[in-house]
């Protein structure tokens, strides 16, 4: 039997006996930066691809919820911070090597894009609105022209917001359980499949939400053989991560996760949008909710067992 | 120029003396730590084999703190120490998170904190405290590129391992078994 113990007595806060140093801020940003980040690819290619006035909810209504959530979810990593006034050393530095820097940039880029977007898509919230000023009609005018380029940039960098959430975790190879690739493209299918629950939620046009419902299906699909793809991955590597992912099978995160993330955020409303599309009638907010839910219930849990999972020497 | 410490785990007695050096020299808030004491028992009595151990930053080569620092606060000086300047630290907690050796806090005035090697002492020609304060003399610091400096000396004469080097962080940290 071999015991390994620290006998001078520490207990740093946040840090011993097992690391808590990210507590709901994290994943809650990472929720909404991936809801946002799945809002805004969604506008953007539909938009590119000519089809606003077939998904028009999609296109025009739902970016609306975008700035909202990016300015909740960049309240909440400000939250986090331990040293707040010191904030702005993020946009001091350009530091490639680290996925913080990277999303702090990429933040800084698409928030004011979604504010224009949403500010060309006024009349469709608001009938009457007008601009009032002169320069403001002259700069939507302005955005108006090049509205096609601001559709490009705000689908390269709502792929890249959608990724990094999950990058930012995979690039910790001190947590076995965050140190794995496919966390990336598992938060990007997760961020599209809520934001296309959030046009679902949204839209009042019959064809439109079947055409969201088939696509958050597609994403539950890629989302369940991600997730299978991560397991095998990690059952198949060192002990560091056959311990990690033996949390969620037969450990302490195995309940949470597989009731949680897998039957009520994905089986569930996989197999009611199923039924919708078979031409039963289920009210779409069920599913919509369940999907945010799940996506919600995913990052926490992700968080906060990575956080418990460690290198033992 | 490359500064490593050696641990003597034969000669440690688990007494904690560097632990409170180091509290008292960089004047750490009560209750944290900057370095720690880990002792390892294997076997079932009464065969039993003991391994006491004085732990503290590593001061990778690799480090994976100073890549994931969004604003360059964690950084490296001459000698390979790694430092955190606590007027560029956001407290953003990723570097916390991304040493495998769990050798990083939080502050409590919110900037990260660690050890630094002493830097201030070492600058001036002197050791660190906690190797100045050692009352078995297990710990052995210097100039891995100075072959008469006392960590080249004895990790040339002794078998020694690294912590966790399979994670890829090419820790400065030896220890003599």
């Amino acid at each position: 039997m071999k015991e390994e113990i620290i006998v001078s007595g520490r207990m740093n806060p946040m840090v011993d006996p097992n690391l808590q140093i990210w507590h709901w801020q994290i994943p809650l940003y990472l929720f909404l930066g991936g809801m946002a980040a799945g809002i805004l690819c969604i506008a953007a290619v539909y938009f590119i691809r000519g089809r606003e006035n077939d998904y028009r909810t999609a296109v025009r209504l739902t970016p609306f919820l975008a700035p909202v959530l990016l300015v909740l979810g960049l309240l909440a990593l400000f939250f986090d911070l331990r040293h707040k006034l010191y904030f702005w050393q993020l946009y001091t530095n350009i530091r490639l090597q680290s996925p913080m820097s990277w999303g702090a940039w990429t933040l800084m880029v698409i928030t004011p894009v979604s504010f224009i977007w949403c500010a060309l898509h006024m009349q469709d919230l608001f009938p009457n609105w007008d601009w009032k000023y002169k320069w403001l009609k002259a700069l939507e005018s302005f955005f108006n022209k090049y509205k096609k380029t601001l559709a490009w940039i705000m689908l390269i960098y709502g792929i890249i917001l959608g990724i990094y959430t999950g990058i930012l975790l995979s690039a910790f190879n001190a947590r076995p359980l965050w140190n794995t690739s496919i966390l990336g493209p598992l938060f990007l299918a997760s961020g599209i499949s809520a934001g296309a629950a959030a046009t679902l939620l949204l839209s009042k046009n019959i064809e439109e939400r079947r055409q969201f419902a088939r696509i958050d299906l597609i994403m539950i699909g890629i989302e369940l053989f991600l997730i299978v793809h991560m397991f095998m991955g990690f059952l198949a590597s060192t002990q560091v991560q056959i311990d990690a992912v033996r949390m969620f099978l037969g450990g302490q995160y195995t309940a949470s996760f597989w009731v949680f993330v897998i039957f009520l955020g994905l089986l569930i409303p996989a197999l009611l949008e199923i039924m919708e599309l078979k031409k039963y009638h289920i009210p779409a907010i069920i599913p919509a909710v369940m999907v945010l839910f799940g996506s919600l219930m995913l990052r926490f849990i992700i968080v906060y067992a990575g956080q418990m999972s460690r290198w033992l020497y | 120029m490359r500064y490593a410490m050696a641990v003597d785990t034969r000669k440690c007695v688990g007494c904690s003396d560097c632990v409170v050096a180091c509290q008292t020299e960089n004047n750490v808030p009560i209750g944290y730590c900057r370095d720690w004491v880990v002792e390892v028992t294997d076997g079932t009595y009464p065969q039993l084999e003991m391994e006491i151990r004085s732990e503290r930053c590593n001061h990778c080569a690799n480090a994976p703190c100073v890549r994931c620092c969004p604003t360059g606060a964690s950084h490296i000086v001459e000698g390979g120490i790694v430092l955190v300047d606590s007027t560029q630290c956001i407290g953003c907690g990723a570097c916390i998170a991304s040493c495998p050796y769990d050798a990083r806090f939080p502050h409590p005035k919110g900037y990260v904190d660690k050890c630094t090697f002493c830097e201030h002492r070492i600058k001036n020609g002197m050791s660190p405290s906690c190797v100045e304060v050692c009352p078995t003399k297990c710990l052995y610091f210097g100039d891995l590129d100075d072959p008469s400096s006392n960590a080249s000396v004895v990790l040339k004469k002794r078998k020694y391992k690294t912590l966790i080097p399979e994670a890829g962080t090419d820790p400065q940290l030896y220890f003599l078994i």
